[in-house]
């Protein structure tokens, strides 16, 4: 039964709430009026009666409250009540709580999309069976310095590899790479699209299954198999409408049928530091590549996926792999056979270029939540100092301590709740803005918000909330309650002691301020020597598009020959073409090609001391067309073409490198793969194959020959360049309406697509430390403007005694900068150590640039001085009497 | 007993159980009669005396019924529930067992 009349009281307790605490005060009105009763009996007059009995009643409304607390719902109920209460006085003061709410919202909102980045590029394990076992392999040579540290890998040496080490793992062969012309089919255009070779295991070794169809076997991947290919999902909705009966259908590839074999699962997206998550098609390897590159030790196109096998480690791995190579090394001629293997985990593979920045990001916006934080914290005590007499009174009227900190601790609740609401709201936009801007970027197919983020956001809210409630706490104090009351009666400047923690924080703020300026000012430097960088040629008004021929319709060279030599002639004659050359790829747009080149006339060299130059095939017209200057001897002529286009411009690095000391013009190159002495005509200056990279020596020979089947063409003209794209595109369409054109973009484009990264990083640095030095000038006047109002009286006795206007102008300003040059030191310091860990980020920049620093420090010192002259100049115009009569 | 919380509770509370045992009371007359039959000892202050008859009441030892008094006005009544009497039972015995071993050892001296 007891039980019956427990949840009898509880539900009255919650819904006869009002009238169980009428009936509070009627039962304590009952007992005074007993009590007086019994005191006149006694003989007291009916005022004393009444007085000594309130005053062995105690406080009512403390008794009325004890007896409350009793109740059922009674946390609850305070709840609401200091919930109603906080909400009142934040709608008191709607300008404090927008600007509140919008810095934590800001804080809150970076702090949960670069978390969300962070989780889903960085930690999230890759989409395959067992991902931790998955590692991505590479050749490593130790006498190469610099450049890459990943080598790719030759398939010789993987087919050495998986023979020798079948115990310790599965390894299977991915060139990335490739691309084919689709052929136009069911009214749909031709389209270039790139393409993987891979082992026939490669789905296997990673997990994958396909959604429909069958995985390669070892059947299709023999040169004498059918033609097989398997298609992305994306590809497969994309160009074929998720046609359901596509498998067993013949495409057309570089005008070859191909028998789709299996469509992959929408999940499958490979990644690596060589890029691979735009493939569109896999092929078997073995099918398609000529059958020198299976075996040669000397071309490196592939990398190798390993699954480890149990008991099996990457280092015992790689030991055995480097024995391997070594002895490859050992047994063969060639210069370009590398002598070592290394690997990391695929997901490290993926990612690890991002990780450095997506985590200085991450750094960049914990100390904007911090300063957002430290912010809100500092206008929350202001405010509590503004309200102190209103505190004292309430504490001495029997308002709980406790009760009173409740209170600050749900109004800085209820601003970390609203700004981190509006911040789940910003981080959602931010990412939206980020997936549609960066689709560059390795997984950025997996940045999605889920319950992790959800609960991240809900850890950020509760940590805004307990770090300012913490700091408010802390500077209410209690002991202080009474000499509040105090202060009142006296004119002095009691509350300068009070601004002591907010000075601190503010010195904390300015710090991180400045460690974001720094980092931004240096990446901001980095980027803007990375887009200043000059390619070689000048980079304006150049259209660039490429052009690849089928290799099973242009056989022989001179098809390949005649139809470039039609397609650089009417290109030429397109309206507003005012140069135009063809080259196998333009400078910016990336490595394409390189080979160890001997000079004939020279001794023979040690096989690793042989040079590695870029190769690149070009048309005579190509170096007038792009501005690439001349510098010794001359250019192809027209008939230097197919038998006779054994002759080459080698660049001016090229020229250092093969002929020190020596004049180049005459002498004769050799690759290592033929036996064709190429006649050097002449020197022409260096180019970048990446706007980011050291110009690379680098040779031409003629396009008209040497067995080009694709080309760059490059088209100059002096307004609008990128208006010829759709007349020189229709001329490709005339000449063989089959062939693609593809990577259509101005020169300009080509290098703002190399230096995005830079630029994506700079730029968000750069408005975190932007947000971050409003804040801190919000902060260092706040905190002013508190000291100059709380100083009023003090101030207007100064004058009034014949203090100098300028003189109290000078007080107050130094009391404001005092801290911020604290900050300013500390963040100094503390930038010296960051920067360290920006440096992989930073092009041609050294991290202790003076130049920053110094320009950070300046601003800052502007920024507070202005932000300080405000408070400091109302001080000093104070009229002395209504200073006075304040009070 | 200045503040509720002076007091061991469950002594208050036993006081209260005992008090309301013959028959149903307000709290001014439950006060009064603890200082009576105390001997004038045992003084029951407000606050403590409210906030322990509203707990017992929200546990379910005690019930309240509005009823005119003597001196004719609405009082709050408080009575014994039969679970409040179980209660008084096993306090007392309890209470009995506790006075009767502190007494041993302060007796002895």
């Amino acid at each position: 039964m007891r039980w019956f009349h427990q949840l009898v009281m509880r539900l009255r307790m919650l819904f006869g709430r009002h009238s169980a605490s009428l009936r509070l005060d009627d039962e304590l009105q009952y007992h005074l009026e007993r009590q007086i009763a019994e005191n006149r009996s006694a003989g007291m007059s009916p005022g004393d009666a009444r007085t000594a009995a309130l005053r062995a009643f105690g406080n009512p409304a403390l008794v009325r409250d004890h007896a409350r607390a009793t109740w059922s719902w009674d946390r609850l109920e305070t709840f609401f009540l200091d919930l109603r209460y906080s909400l009142r006085t934040l709608r008191r003061t709607p300008g404090f709580t927008l600007i509140a709410v919008f810095v934590i919202a800001l804080g809150i909102g970076a702090n949960v999309a670069l978390f969300t980045v962070v989780r889903s590029v960085l930690l999230k394990p890759l989409a395959f069976h067992d991902p931790d076992r998955l590692f991505t392999l590479y050749e490593a040579d130790s006498h190469r310095k610099g450049g890459h540290k990943y080598l790719p890998v030759d398939f010789g040496s993987f087919h050495e590899w998986q023979s020798s080490t079948p115990s310790s793992a599965e390894m299977a062969a991915i060139s990335p790479w490739q691309d084919y012309n689709v052929s136009a089919d069911g009214g749909q255009l031709p389209e270039k699209v790139r393409a993987a070779w891979c082992s026939w295991n490669f789905f296997s070794v990673l997990g994958v299954t396909p959604a429909m169809g069958r995985s390669f076997t070892v059947e299709d991947d023999r040169p004498d198999a059918p033609a097989a290919v398997i298609l992305t999902n994306g590809m497969w909705m994309r160009r074929y409408s998720g046609d359901p009966a596509i498998i067993g259908k013949t495409i057309w590839l570089d005008a070859k049928p191909y028998t789709v074999i299996g469509v992959l699962p929408p999940s499958f997206v490979f990644t690596s530091s060589f890029g691979g998550n735009k493939l569109q098609l896999f092929t078997p390897v073995r099918h398609e590549a000529p059958p020198w590159l299976l075996t040669t030790f000397a071309d490196h196109e592939f990398l190798v996926i390993a699954r480890l096998l149990h008991g099996a480690t990457l280092p015992m791995l790689l030991d055995q792999l480097n024995a391997l190579q070594q002895q490859i090394q050992r047994s063969q001629a060639g210069g370009s056979v590398h002598d070592g293997a290394t690997g990391h985990s695929m997901l490290d593979d993926a990612v690890e270029s991002y990780r450095t920045p997506l985590y200085a990001l991450l750094a960049a916006t914990g100390c904007v939540l911090l300063i957002a934080c430290m912010n809100v914290a500092s206008l929350l005590v202001a405010r509590s100092a503004a309200r102190s007499k209103e505190l004292a009174i309430r504490s001495a009227l029997g308002g709980g301590k406790l009760r009173l900190l409740r209170e600050r601790l749900i109004e800085s609740m209820l601003l970390s709740l609203g700004g981190g609401s509006l911040g789940l709201l910003l981080a959602w936009g931010a990412l939206q803005w980020l997936v549609h801007v960066r689709v560059d970027m390795n997984r950025i197919e997996t940045i999605h918000v889920d319950a992790v983020v959800v609960a991240f956001t809900v850890a950020a809210i509760a940590f805004c909330a307990a770090f300012s409630g913490a700091i408010v706490a802390f500077s209410i104090g209690g002991s202080h309650m009474f000499s509040a009351l105090q202060e009142s009666s006296r004119a002095h400047s009691a509350g300068v002691a009070r601004v002591g923690l907010r000075r601190f924080l503010l010195v904390l703020e300015v710090g991180l301020t400045v460690v974001l300026l720094v980092g931004a000012s240096l990446l901001l430097k980095s980027y803007q020597r990375l887009r200043s960088t000059d390619l070689g040629v000048p980079a304006d008004n150049i259209l660039t598009l490429q052009v690849e021929l089928p290799a099973a319709r242009y056989q022989k060279s001179v098809q390949q020959v005649a139809f470039f030599e039609q397609l650089i002639t009417r290109v030429r004659a397109v309206p507003g073409v005012e140069a135009a050359g063809l080259v196998s790829t333009a400078p910016g747009e990336g490595w394409n090609g390189d080979q160890l080149m001997t000079v004939v006339e020279h001794p023979p060299l040690q096989p690793r001391d042989i040079p590695d130059i870029a190769v690149r095939g070009a048309d005579p017209g190509y170096f007038a067309a792009i501005h690439l200057p001349l510098l010794r001897g001359r250019i192809f002529t027209a008939d230097e073409r197919l038998d006779r286009a054994n002759v080459v411009l080698i660049s001016q690095s090229a020229a250092r490198v093969l002929f020190p000391n020596e004049d180049p013009i005459g002498k004769h190159l050799k690759g290592q793969m033929s036996d064709t002495a190429y006649e050097v005509i002449g020197v022409v200056g260096d180019t970048r194959w990446d706007v980011a990279q050291r110009p690379m020596p680098t040779l031409y020979w003629p396009i008209f020959g040497n067995d080009y089947t694709f080309t760059t063409i490059v088209a100059r003209s002096s307004n609008h360049v990128e208006a010829l794209a759709l007349p020189i595109q229709k001329v490709v369409a005339s000449l063989d309406s089959d062939l693609p054109v593809s990577d259509v973009m101005t020169l300009r484009e080509a290098i703002g697509k190399s230096t995005i990264d830079s630029q994506f990083d700079s730029l968000l640095v750069l408005s975190f430390a932007i947000i971050a030095l409003l804040l801190a000038a919000a902060g260092l006047y706040g905190v002013l403007a508190y000291l100059v109002t709380q100083r009023t009286v003090e101030i207007g006795i100064r004058i009034a005694l014949g203090s100098q206007r300028s003189q109290v102008l000078r007080l107050v300003l130094a009391d404001g900068l005092r801290p911020a040059l604290a900050g300013l030191a500390l963040g100094v310091a503390e930038s010296a150590i960051a920067v360290r860990l920006i440096r992989s980020m930073l092009y041609e920049t050294q991290p202790l640039d003076p130049t920053v620093f110094l320009g950070v420090t300046v601003t800052l010192f502007i920024v507070s001085t202005i932000a300080c002259l405000a408070p400091a100049w109302r001080a000093s115009r104070l009229n002395p009497m209504q200073a006075l009569r304040a009070e | 007993m200045g503040k509720p919380n002076d007091l061991v509770q469950g002594t208050l509370d036993l006081l209260i159980l005992k008090t309301l045992l013959p028959e149903a009371m307000h709290g001014w007359a439950i006060a009064r009669r603890i200082q009576q039959l105390s001997g004038e000892v045992l003084q029951v202050q407000q606050g403590s005396l409210y906030p322990a008859l509203h707990r017992l009441e929200q546990q379910g030892w005690i019930k309240a019924k509005w009823q005119e008094s003597e001196t004719g006005r609405q009082a709050k009544f408080y009575a014994l529930t039969a679970a409040g009497r179980k209660q008084l039972e096993s306090e007392t015995a309890n209470w009995n067992r506790l006075s009767a071993a502190i007494n041993l050892i302060v007796g002895e001296a």
